[in-house]
């Protein structure tokens, strides 16, 4: 399992990047991965996102679809992907030290 | 006298009513079954009508024929649920009360949810064949369509039968070839996810088979709407895929009485124990089969392997006793890919379909994850053992969980 050590903490990563810890998320560690994909700075309808994502993560042990994001925080899809240009959910996900979303088979 | 209701009788909700009836003492629980209309479909039929295999008749069946004895049936709209008067009522105002709620009201495709995908300018181009209807309208269309491109899509997941779309292309690749208008045919699968299916392996074998069959594959496209004048679908990253016929899979919700109940989550489906099934809110409340929100496929296989753990299970659960059996995810698919040959998938929560052999390890006599003759007509004999031994809850020699015996890692 690779690591990487960003804001002078060991973060354990997936093959993909991903951090496979939620619990070692800062927000410092968010801003640091968001600039790696080119999302500089955050704002706070960034924030706003990236809060939802953790809380839900919180409540229900999986990461929100961007239906769920649409439908539960009211941001907007069209949005999401401005926010996030081409693949919103996964950046979402990253971005937020989250496991990217299971599409359900 | 308990009461136990149990609402919509399609595949779900009519095995747990054949489970539970012999297992509930007659003198102490009193069952209902509640579903708005009189007919079952064999819903796994629907893929086969397009291309004239199936005719309407060979899905359809009244439901009462399989509704056991000493079950009551309540032919209804569910016009609200009330889980804390703990009553349901259905239409023309009959009440329902209930000491323990099975909720099986399955999901449902919602044309509404897509913008452009309903009204007048539609016109003849858009097609999907998750209803008896749609599928129907689906075989007209096709005996006459000259050819052009041919977009199958899916706007969201999950869905139910989530391998369906893909057989749609291979069956269709299949008939047009037979046809010898397959070079008039341009087929294109657009998919929201980035592979073709979401588990890896099974990603591998079905893309090689895409490939093979000469159909092109457009994913990351997560359609925003519809532009039906135009004929083309408009994806949220900006990209259009103009279509000739689109052959759709539309968001699939559960049911609207669910939500006005505040039972559902964001797509209506029931949140739940992925192992026991039993409602986060509510003790006296279950939601099984495509009803329930699940991290597995919603098809009826995962609909028949949970409903027998929940079987087990409940008659348990009202004595106060502790649920034992825990449902691991199990599903099971046959993947029509034309000629006459098949694939088939086997995969629980944690363990994604593999190649092998099933049910016997080493000799089958199906093969997992291989086009083979004996898997088509496998799963051309299971609307034989749907109609006559699933539904009716008797036994079927393949276990509910999961085994690793017979896959190759």
């Amino acid at each position: 399992m690779p690591t990487a050590n960003i804001a002078g903490r060991d973060i354990a990563l997936n093959d993909e990047g991903f951090m496979t810890e939620p619990t070692q998320w800062t927000e410092e560690i968010g801003t640091f991965l968001a600039r790696q994909i080119g999302i500089d700075p955050l704002t706070e309808e960034h924030w706003k996102v990236i809060r939802f994502l953790r809380s839900d993560f919180d409540a229900q042990g999986e990461t929100a679809t961007l239906r769920r994001v649409s439908t539960v925080a009211g941001i907007g899809t069209k949005d999401l992907y401005t926010l996030f240009p081409g693949k919103p959910a996964r950046k979402m996900a990253y971005v937020s030290g989250l496991p990217k979303p299971k599409g359900c088979v | 006298m308990k009461r136990l209701l149990v609402l919509g009788a399609g595949t779900a909700g009519t095995v747990v009513v054949n489970k539970l009836r012999p297992r509930l003492d007659p003198a102490e629980w009193q069952i209902t079954i509640v579903d708005q209309d009189a007919c079952h479909h064999y819903q796994p039929g629907y893929l086969f009508i397009p291309f004239g295999i199936y005719r309407r008749r060979d899905v359809e069946r009244p439901r009462r024929d399989f509704i056991p004895a000493g079950v009551e049936m309540v032919l209804g709209r569910i016009e609200e649920i009330d889980p804390q008067a703990q009553r349901v009522t259905v239409a023309g105002g009959r009440h329902l009360d209930y000491d323990y709620l099975v909720i099986a009201t399955g999901t449902h495709p919602d044309p509404s949810q897509t913008p452009g995908y309903e009204g007048a300018a539609v016109g003849d181009g858009i097609h999907q064949f998750y209803t008896l209807d749609g599928a129907v309208a689906l075989y007209e269309r096709l005996k006459s369509w000259e050819g052009g491109r041919l977009v199958v899509n899916i706007m969201e997941f999950p869905f139910k039968c989530p391998v369906a779309p893909l057989e749609f292309t291979f069956l269709a690749d299949w008939w047009f070839r037979e046809r010898s208008r397959r070079d008039k045919v341009e087929i294109v699968f657009a998919t929201p996810m980035s592979e073709v299916f979401t588990k890896p392996v099974a990603a591998r074998h079905l893309t090689g088979v895409l490939e093979s069959k000469e159909i092109a594959v457009e994913t990351d496209f997560y359609v925003e709407r519809i532009d039906a004048d135009a004929g083309a679908l408009v994806a949220y990253d900006g990209r259009e895929l103009p279509y000739d016929l689109l052959v759709t899979v539309p968001v699939n919700l559960g049911a609207e009485v669910v939500a006005r109940a505040g039972l559902g989550d964001e797509l209506n489906h029931v949140p739940v124990d992925k192992g026991t099934f039993l409602s986060t809110q509510h003790g006296n409340l279950f939601a099984v089969g495509d009803a329930a929100a699940l991290p597995t496929s919603k098809a009826g296989s995962v609909a028949h392997f949970s409903v027998e753990v929940f079987a087990e299970n409940f008659p348990r659960y009202v004595e106060g006793l502790e649920m034992l059996e825990r449902f691991d995810g199990h599903a099971n698919c046959f993947i029509e890919s034309g000629f006459g040959k098949g694939l088939l998938i086997d995969f629980n929560y944690d363990t994604e379909p593999l190649p092998g052999k099933y049910p016997l390890p080493g000799i089958g006599p199906f093969s997992l994850l291989q086009e083979t003759v004996t898997n088509h007509w496998g799963k051309m004999m299971f609307r034989w053992v749907y109609w006559n031994l699933l539904l009716r809850g008797r036994e079927i020699p393949l276990p509910a969980e999961m085994s690793m015996y017979g896959k190759e890692r």
